[in-house]
């Protein structure tokens, strides 16, 4: 079944990228097979999990959902991206003081969805970033640790006091 | 944020000068992981690296008739293809037995299935390709020749002389059997005022790791050498298990683990695809990778529990807990699973229930059978969510009973926490548990009285809260009588192995693995604490059978009280070389120096003689200027076995806090909490997050996760959409809470604390369920999941 490669042009983390994909590639493979950013990862393949979390032109998205050939033409980032923007730095040390990782398999996903609600601003509280994470399967956690470390970098980007 | 305070060490051994025993020290491996940087078989690409895809049984019980391969050989990028006796010549078959659990039986299973399938989801075929799309594309090709058998899929009537046997050698489908028969069960059911009895069925289900199982395995055919890449929690164990089936000697494997992504118990056991893996990259000389899909996952990761309970308990108008009775039923899918069998849960479930309570009466019955459904095996708190429920659903229901409060019942019949160390009926033995200490500290942390004033207020108002309970205990440190003792080679000692390098830092060598529970910095942690140098001097090495010292691994909340152990001691004794090195220098007694904070001082004054760099810097680089016969020792090794008992018993209680809506049947889980004991708390921040990720555990089993089956052996829900798992938005806020009792076994006093979570919550939820629906005169409810369909048929809405 060898269908033939499409070539796409597109940024990622900043890069001019040019590739030859097959269109049956999803965003998530092309990324952790054709340039080896193993940052994203998949965990269930079908949508579920939130393990396979990029954004897209600054919108989160599934990367096991979406084919490589439809990122022509975009701008990708990954978990490796932000990390050495300083985007997230604050959420991350966060996540590091209060262990709101074990594994870490699931952690970049959750990193960039958690990014994605404290971008809009505002001081969500306990419930809002729970449902916001909705979609992020951790295995490990038990999930109070990330809500603590989200909660607490959103009262230090807003200077809420707790 | 709520980080939780540093709480005293008990112990005056460990208090050292600066010292990191319980302190919340952040694991040092986390910012690599924050950052996606860390390395997960799944990540692993090897030179010349192929892949490798199973074509797996569509039926739960099959005759293989015919496999054709030829259309899927020639496919694009296909390397070979292999099915059952191709890899034979290259690897034996197994059989998942111990000789400690008399009687327990089952049969030889292949890497790739012989000339029968016996569950939906064994491999029958292998494609090996350059890609693993390929590979998959031409897995669709392969042509296979089944004649479907009759499936066993029903535990209750696998052993009627009716159902087929699916291992006919083995005469019937009764892989185990144990009965205990302890004091006077029929005195004790003639003393009872009342007699309770409930049948308690516990839904299979599985550990859903978000990683996949994993593995890259490498033949060199030059070196004659096999490395393996596999996220495993037992290193050592596997290189054992590749080596025998290989037939090549130990030595000529190395089995790699680096991060994790998740395990559970799921990740401790020989997998048939596995094998397969290990031997095909033997076959073809090269790197072979194989990673589980999720629903390959779901067909063939261990899945766990899938027991029916039969309960009785007998008890007295003042609450005395007279009787205990169990019959135990577990189907385990087709084969024990080795090296470890499917005969421990059932075991533990017998060895367990009932045991941290006084009531010396006790029978049980235990039976494992065999059926055509995926393999069950040891997960996260094997045994105990089910001897916990069924304990606790039973004490409960005798409360209600006789119409005594749930919390005086438990008061009236724990073991006293001065009546250690005591023998349970069973014949576990516990050296000292504080139950009493426990349950009072979780009735102050949970304000009980005033939830139950509010739950009978709210009552009024059509608002139906519940308030759940379970004592519990937590199986621990496990001796050689764990497996060992049944011939299993899995080591139970650990070791670790310090040595000082040019610049004065440490390395760390240990057999536990990280998969994410901490274990890294709780060895840092000890280590750095007995050398006596900051934690960031010390640089733990695990996870590799080359560069370790041979051990047990990660399994039954181990490693930190049994390698923890080692390293202390290791510490010690790399400190006492390097002050003995250091008198030397300074011309003083060994005696009177300490290394603190990684400088040599007068121990007595504290007064700093000596950075440990410069002693290093002279030990490696001019030991000409040390005196003639003097010679540094710049190793230490040290080891670890519990001898006194043969585990070190973790305890502890549970409680949940919910509200039913009775016209949804949706449960809502308002708060949770825990008091534990693990004895030395070495990091209370990472002990809290191990006991909260284990209630969350805990409640996916109480509520959502069931691997639901048909009639013919079928699984219907195996993937992430059907199979529910607990996520951010349904789950509560938890409260930890400790006592602290040391075991005198081990001078760092450490016991495991990471299955006390899902040890209890189930039976927490439970209780707490049927409490809410008491006053609607509900059917109690005893199968878990809980769903809201079970709740509202209980209720009468349906
Ligand atoms: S891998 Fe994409 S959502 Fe699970
Ligand atoms: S930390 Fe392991 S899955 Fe989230």
């Amino acid at each position: 079944m060898s269908i033939e490669s499409c070539p796409i042009v597109l940024t990622v983390n900043g890069e001019t990228v040019i590739e030859n994909v097959e269109p049956r590639t999803t965003l998530v493979d092309f990324l952790r097979d054709s340039l080896g950013l193993t940052g994203t990862r998949t965990g269930c393949e079908h949508g579920v999990c939130g393990t396979c979390t990029v954004r897209v032109d600054g919108t989160i998205v599934r990367g096991c959902l979406m084919l490589a050939v439809q990122c022509d033409g975009a701008r990708v980032e990954t978990i490796e991206g932000v990390s050495d923007t300083g985007e997230i730095a604050d959420l991350q040390e966060n996540f590091r003081l209060r262990n709101a990782l074990q594994c870490g398999f699931c952690t970049p996903g959750i990193l960039l969805t958690a990014q994605e609600l404290l971008s809009r601003g505002g001081m969500p509280d306990r419930e809002a970033i729970r449902l916001h994470l909705s979609g992020n399967y951790c295995r490990c956690t038990g999930y109070q640790a990330i809500i603590d470390a989200v909660e607490t970098t959103a009262r230090q980007r807003t200077g809420t006091n707790s | 944020m709520t980080i939780t305070p540093d709480s005293p060490s008990v112990l005056t051994a460990l208090d050292r000068p600066n010292s990191y025993i319980g302190r919340s020290v952040p694991r040092p491996n986390l910012r690599r992981l924050t950052e996606g940087r860390g390395s997960y078989v799944s990540d692993t690409v090897l030179p010349r690296m192929l892949h490798v895809v199973f074509v797996r049984s569509p039926h739960a019980h099959a005759r293989i008739r015919a496999i054709d391969t030829l259309a899927a050989s020639k496919a694009p990028g296909v390397v070979a293809a292999f099915v059952g006796a191709d890899l034979t010549e290259v690897m034996s078959p197994w059989v998942g037995v111990l000789t400690h659990l008399k009687g327990l039986k089952s049969a030889p299973q292949y890497p790739l299935a012989m000339e029968r399938a016996c569950w939906q989801g064994e491999a029958v075929c292998a494609i090996v390709a350059r890609t693993r799309a390929l590979a998959e594309d031409a897995a669709a090709l392969v042509d296979v020749d089944y004649e479907e058998l009759p499936a066993v899929a029903d535990a209750e009537t696998a052993l009627d002389p009716q159902t087929p046997v699916i291992h006919p050698e083995l005469g019937d489908n009764l892989t185990f059997e144990r009965r205990v028969n302890a004091g006077d069960p029929d005195q004790g059911m003639r003393d009872a005022a009342e007699i309770v009895e409930a049948t308690f069925v516990f839904g299979r289900h599985t550990g859903v790791c978000n990683e996949a199982r994993a593995i890259v395995a490498d033949w060199n055919a030059a070196e004659q050498r096999l490395t393996v890449y596999q996220g495993t929690q037992a290193p050592h164990m596997m290189q054992n298990l590749f080596a025998k089936h290989l037939g090549i000697a130990e030595q000529q494997v190395r089995v790699i683990t680096k991060d994790v992504g998740g395990s559970f118990g799921v990740k401790v056991h020989a997998y048939a695809d596995e094998m397969a893996t290990v031997a095909i990259a033997k076959l073809l000389r090269r790197p072979v990778k194989f990673v589980a899909d999720r629903l390959e996952s779901f067909l063939t990761d261990i899945h766990a529990r899938d027991h029916r309970v039969h309960g009785k308990i007998g008890v007295k108008k003042d609450g005395t807990i007279t009787v205990f009775e169990i019959d135990d039923l577990t189907g385990i899918g087709p084969y024990s699973v080795y090296p470890r069998t499917s005969g421990i849960e059932a075991n533990q479930v017998v060895n367990l229930t009932g045991s941290w309570y006084r009531c010396p009466n006790y029978r049980a019955l235990a039976r494992v059978v065999f059926q055509n459904k995926n393999v069950m095996c040891q997960y996260r708190a094997v045994g105990h969510p089910i001897a916990t429920a069924v304990t606790e659903g039973l004490v409960d229901l005798a409360a209600a009973r006789i119409g005594m409060d749930p919390v005086e019942i438990r008061r009236r019949n724990l073991i006293p926490d001065d009546g250690y160390p005591a023998t349970a009926p069973s014949g576990i033995k516990f050296e000292k548990l504080s139950q009493e200490a426990a349950l009072q500290k979780i009735v102050t942390m949970m304000r009980y009285d005033d939830l139950r004033a509010e739950q009978e207020r709210l009552r009024k108002q059509g608002v139906y809260r519940g308030i759940g309970m379970t004592t519990f205990v937590e199986v621990t440190n496990p001796s050689p009588t764990f497996y060992g003792i049944g011939g299993a080679r899995i080591s139970a000692q650990d070791g670790v192995t310090m040595r000082l390098d040019g610049a004065g830092t440490v390395f760390c060598h240990t057999g536990v693995s990280e998969q994410g529970q901490g274990t890294e910095a709780v060895i840092a942690q000890v280590a750095a604490s007995a050398f006596g140098v900051p934690i960031s001097s010390v640089r733990v090495i695990m996870g590799d059978t080359d560069n370790t010292p041979y051990g047990g691994g990660t399994w039954a909340s181990r490693a930190a009280g049994i390698a923890g152990e080692a390293a202390w001691q290791a510490g010690k004794a790399l400190r006492a070389n390097v002050l003995a090195l250091a008198a030397t220098i300074l011309q003083a007694q060994p005696q009177s120096l300490d290394l603190r904070d990684g400088i040599v001082v007068d121990a007595a004054s504290s007064r700093e003689r000596m950075g440990l760099d410069e002693i290093a810097r002279i030990a490696h680089f001019r030991p000409d200027t040390l005196p003639p016969g003097f010679q540094p020792e710049l190793v230490a090794t040290r080891h670890y076995v519990p001898r006194a008992w043969p585990f070190a018993f973790t305890n502890g209680v549970q409680a949940s806090y919910l509200e039913v809506d009775v016209d949804t049947g949706f449960v809502k889980l308002l708060r949770h909490w825990c008091v534990e004991d693990c004895g030395t708390i070495i990091n209370p921040l990472l002990v809290d997050e191990q006991v909260r990720g284990g209630i969350v555990q805990g409640i996916g089993a109480a509520l959502y996760e069931h691997c639901v089956y048909d009639e013919r052996g079928q699984l219907l829900n195996g993937n992430m959409a059907d199979y529910l798992v607990p996520m951010a938005s349904e789950m509560p806020d938890m409260d930890i809470g400790h006592v602290v009792t040391p075991t005198a076994d081990s001078e760092l006093g450490a016991k495991g604390a990471g299955e006390a979570g899902t040890a209890g919550a189930p039976g927490a939820v439970m209780n707490a369920i049927n409490d809410a629906l008491r006053p609607l005169g509900a059917k109690t409810l005893t199968e878990m999941p809980f769903t809201p369909g079970l709740i509202l048929r209980a209720i009468g809405r349906i």
